[in-house]
């Protein structure tokens, strides 16, 4: 057995340090499962964290517009893994149909209906008092400002300008009533990082990341705003190795955060993960 | 670029770098510029910066390539933190930008509080300025002691040699007074890139170091605090199968399956049985660093906040401690206000003392005048009183137990480093296998019976001081209120339960331990014990506070102070004389030292005040302190 202490083992040790400080805080804590490979990731470090037990509830907000491996894939992990899932989704629009690209409606405006008004009512409804999202700061501008603990107001809003500060693995854990927090224990993990993650511990993904036919999925979301990249890395290694030089963001092939110079910090600013 | 080939080796930590400095000295400029250089941009990156700033009619600015908040654009400052990842030849960095204005100072504590090393940032043209020094005094208490300073915007001062030197002649004579040496100082001009990745030596002739980047190179990874002190931090205990997993992270040391391991506060044994992960290679030891389980072979009482470490080992275990402490809080630090301490994972009520020294973080002096509170942005010396026993390491022993947050209504508004307090031998003062058998009256009952609690008033001081005769007094006082009193004094302890022992140091050490221990008894009975012994030693009354506290008791060290000149003459029982003949070996003050409390809860001076001021003294700190309507007090 190798038992040197690698970079991945200090990422994965922070990150179980984390999950446990939430899970001592929060009664009503839930975890947003978007089924992408940051969340395949969580779910795996909520198993080290609990030695193989996931003791919280998992919430899968579904847009309806999601790839339908991607819903296979979800509700075989839940039966194997014993996930409690919870599944949200706003009702209300999708029967009027405002939705993009038919309803006539932006990309940003859709997301902040079928995600973000979704995850806000759900959170309204169980009552949840924090919430663990599996973003990276290396993802983008705003997400790299982020906090491992990051309070939201009663309108599901986040005040980037007025941050706690965080020191010493010391958080904001105290709140007033209405107010939730958002709990990031990837955020200091890069792209690179989550899938030497994957590889040394053999953690499940949706196939969708792997290469077919010349394409694959970098970062998946809804089919009408999620693309495939060009990629011949059919194997976790060669994905690790098509990073090492890549210079295409990871979020380029999501639409939404294309539409305006500050469209992602506004979607941000209102709630969004 | 021929330096800067793909990630050679990914299973390097990524260095995490802070650059701080004043602000608009270039930082986000700089980090900008070394991205771009570096090839660590995405593809259309530096393409819609471009095309952000054409739109608003500006010249290229490379800090957007890091604000990216709108209202960091539109103020072209930095408000948040913000991080970055590039790589060099031999190693992948982070890079953490913290805003330089001091409006944000909370946001470039958080960044730099997470750092391996730091760049500190000045401009050539204005050279050494306010946050330039109050950032580096930060670093220090944050513990980032690997230090680059860069000299940017040389072009501004036409790459003069002379300005170079004056600065780093300036900038080092500061850091060295906070024990900052500086790696390397670098000239360079961020804008244009000069000295950065390629070598300048076109532009700057006289320099002949290291580019920045080869600077960062030459910085060494943290080391693991594998060999220090074992501190394990309990985050919480699970029952989630058969097993009782202790779930915590090791925070200095290794821990290893067979160890008896001492959980404080409460100093209750037991071995670890094994270590446990979930799905990673069986290990049977766990070092600095490791979030782990362990399973314990006695079934003792553990909780969130207690801290195992080795018997050989143990940290700190004291209510009251003196730090060096930075505030951050919209509202100033102020004795009279309850806050919450967080230190490691012990949480705890606290309140400010004293502020014994402010701190000017610009020119190092000490702010003068009499201070109750700590403003925002401001850096002291605080004596800091806790409700209960916290379990502490002095900072430069243990870096992670010798830090604390303080978090005032809700909000963490200030940091403190521990210095100055004192390790007691725990093996010397405990007997092991002893367990409490504890009765169904407990405390709460009887100091509801008495109408007051429980308490303990150590009063120290020479001999001659006049102890005896405030025990006396305020015996009598607290008596005449119908409160139930009691005085251990030499008279009515060494003629009985210690005729045994004589004054040699081992015998006063014994002597003082069972004056402790009886005392915490009868104060955990409901009473209020006043002891008065010379007790000169500070390791003693720091292990009497200790066993007093662990019955959660309130200990109050009172310094009966009066010069030795003054004593000798006042000489009650003639002890002076007898010592000065040579007649008594040993006697404190003469031929065995005094050691002055540090940070004694209440002094009274004897040569200055009469008896009745100083016992009216005593009466207005005690009284609130036993009366059980106030909430604050109570224990």
């Amino acid at each position: 057995m190798d038992f040197r202490y690698t970079h991945l083992d200090a990422l994965e040790n922070q990150s179980i340090y984390i999950l446990r400080e939430a899970y001592r805080k929060f009664k009503r804590l839930a975890m947003l499962w978007s089924v992408g490979k940051d969340s395949s990731v969580m779910l795996w470090l909520l198993r080290k964290a609990f030695f193989g037990h996931i003791p919280i509830p998992c919430v899968h907000v579904d847009t309806s517009y999601k790839i339908p491996e991607m819903i296979a894939f979800r509700d075989r992990l839940a039966k194997e893994w014993g996930i409690n899932l919870i599944v949200g989704q706003n009702r209300a629009v999708l029967d009027r149909g405002e939705t993009f690209p038919n309803g006539r409606i932006t990309r940003v405006e859709c997301c902040s209906f079928l995600k973000k008004d979704a995850l806000q009512a759900i959170i309204e409804e169980k009552d949840y008092q924090a919430v663990i999202v599996g973003i990276r700061r290396d993802e983008e501008g705003t997400r790299a400002k982020e906090r491992y603990f990051s309070p939201r107001d009663k309108n599901f809003e986040w005040n980037f300008k007025d941050q706690p500060p965080e020191l010493w693995d010391q958080f904001k854990t105290d709140f007033d009533a209405g107010t939730h927090i958002r709990v990031h224990p990837l955020l200091h993990w890069t792209e690179v990082n989550v899938w030497e993650y994957i590889g040394r511990e053999n953690i499940p993904v949706v196939d969708l990341y792997f290469s077919k036919d010349g394409m694959r999925y970098r970062s998946l979301g809804c089919a009408p705003c999620t693309k495939p990249v060009q990629s011949r890395a059919r194997t976790v290694a060669e994905i690790i190795e098509e990073l090492r030089d890549t210079k295409i963001a990871e979020r380029s092939t999501r639409a939404q955060d294309q539409e305006a110079e500050d469209a992602f910090e506004r979607l941000r600013a209102s709630g969004y993960m | 670029m021929s330096t800067l080939e793909s990630q050679p080796n990914s299973s390097a930590h990524a260095l995490r770098i802070v650059i701080v400095g004043h602000v608009d000295h270039g930082k986000s400029t700089l980090v900008g510029r070394l991205l771009h250089d570096t090839g660590s941009l995405p593809d259309g990156k530096f393409e819609q910066i471009q095309a952000v700033c054409r739109r608003r009619g500006m010249p290229f600015e490379w800090a957007f390539l890091l604000d990216a908040l709108q209202a960091e654009r539109d103020q072209n400052i930095t408000i948040d933190v913000s991080q970055i990842w590039f790589r060099s030849a031999t190693r992948s960095y982070v890079i953490i930008d913290a805003p330089g204005h001091k409006e944000f100072l909370k946001n470039m504590v958080t960044g730099a509080a997470s750092a391996d090393a730091a760049l500190l940032l000045i401009a050539a043209n204005e050279g050494v300025q306010e946050q330039s020094k109050r950032h580096a005094y930060l670093l220090s208490m944050l513990g980032v002691s690997q230090v680059i300073v860069l000299i940017n915007k040389m072009d501004l001062v036409d790459y003069s040699k002379s300005v170079y030197y004056r600065i780093e002649a300036d900038y080092r004579d500061f850091l060295a007074k906070l024990g900052i040496q500086p790696l390397r100082f670098v000239p360079i001009t961020a804008r244009d890139g000069v000295n950065l990745i390629a070598p300048p030596n076109d532009v700057v002739k006289w320099y002949s170091g290291p580019t920045l980047l080869r600077a960062l190179d030459e910085l060494t990874p943290p080391a693991p605090e594998a060999e220090g002190p074992l501190r394990f931090a309990v985050q919480d205990v699970y029952r989630f199968d058969e097993r009782r997993i202790v779930a915590g992270r090791i925070e200095s040391g290794t821990i290893r399956v067979g160890d008896d391991i001492v959980f404080s506060p409460n100093n209750k044994t037991s071995r670890v049985a094994s270590i446990e992960r979930w799905n990673a290679p069986i290990k049977d030891s766990a070092s600095a660093g490791e979030s782990i389980g362990i399973i314990l072979a006695e079934q003792i009482f553990v909780e969130r906040g207690h801290i195992g470490s080795l018997e050989t080992q143990t940290p700190i275990e004291t209510n009251r401690f003196r730090a060096r402490l930075f505030w951050m809080g919209t509202r100033p630090l102020s004795t009279g206000r309850r806050y919450k301490l967080k230190l490691l994972t012990q949480e705890i009520e606290c309140q400010l003392v004293s502020v014994d020294r402010v701190i000017d973080a610009t020119s190092l002096d000490t702010v003068s005048g009499l201070r109750l509170s700590v403003a925002r942005n401001e850096v002291a010396e605080v004596t800091i009183q806790a409700r209960s026993s916290l379990v502490m390491d002095n900072h430069d022993k243990v870096a992670a137990s010798g830090r604390f947050v303080i978090v005032d209504d809700q909000n963490v508004a200030g940091g403190g480093i521990i210095f100055g307090g004192t390790y007691v031998n725990r093996g010397r003062i405990r007997s092991t296998n002893i367990f409490w058998s504890e009765g169904t009256i407990d405390h709460r009952i009887r100091v509801e019976r008495n109408g007051h609690r429980g308490m303990v008033v150590w009063l120290t001081g020479l001999s001659g001081s006049g102890k005896s005769t405030l025990a006396r007094a305020l015996e009598t006082n607290l008596f005449n209120r119908h409160m139930q009193v009691y005085v251990l004094d030499g008279d009515n302890i060494r003629h009985g339960l210690n005729s045994n022992l004589g004054f040699s140091a081992e015998d006063r050490v014994e002597n003082i331990r069972r004056v402790a221990e009886v005392a915490k008894l009868m104060a955990d009975s409901g009473l209020i014990v006043i002891t008065s012994f010379i007790s000169p030693y500070r390791l003693d009354r720091a292990r009497a506070r200790e066993v007093i506290l662990s019955a959660s008791v309130e200990f109050i060290e009172a310094y009966v102070a009066a010069p030795l000149q003054v004593c000798e003459l006042r000489d009650p029982k003639r002890l002076y004389k007898r010592a000065r003949a040579g007649e008594i070996k040993n006697f404190t003050g003469i031929d065995d030292p005094y050691e002055v409390p540090e940070n004694p809860e209440i002094t009274v001076h004897t040569d200055r005040e009469s008896v009745k001021e100083s016992v009216e003294r005593l009466l207005d700190f005690l009284i609130p302190r036993l009366q059980l309507d106030v909430a604050e007090y109570e224990i």
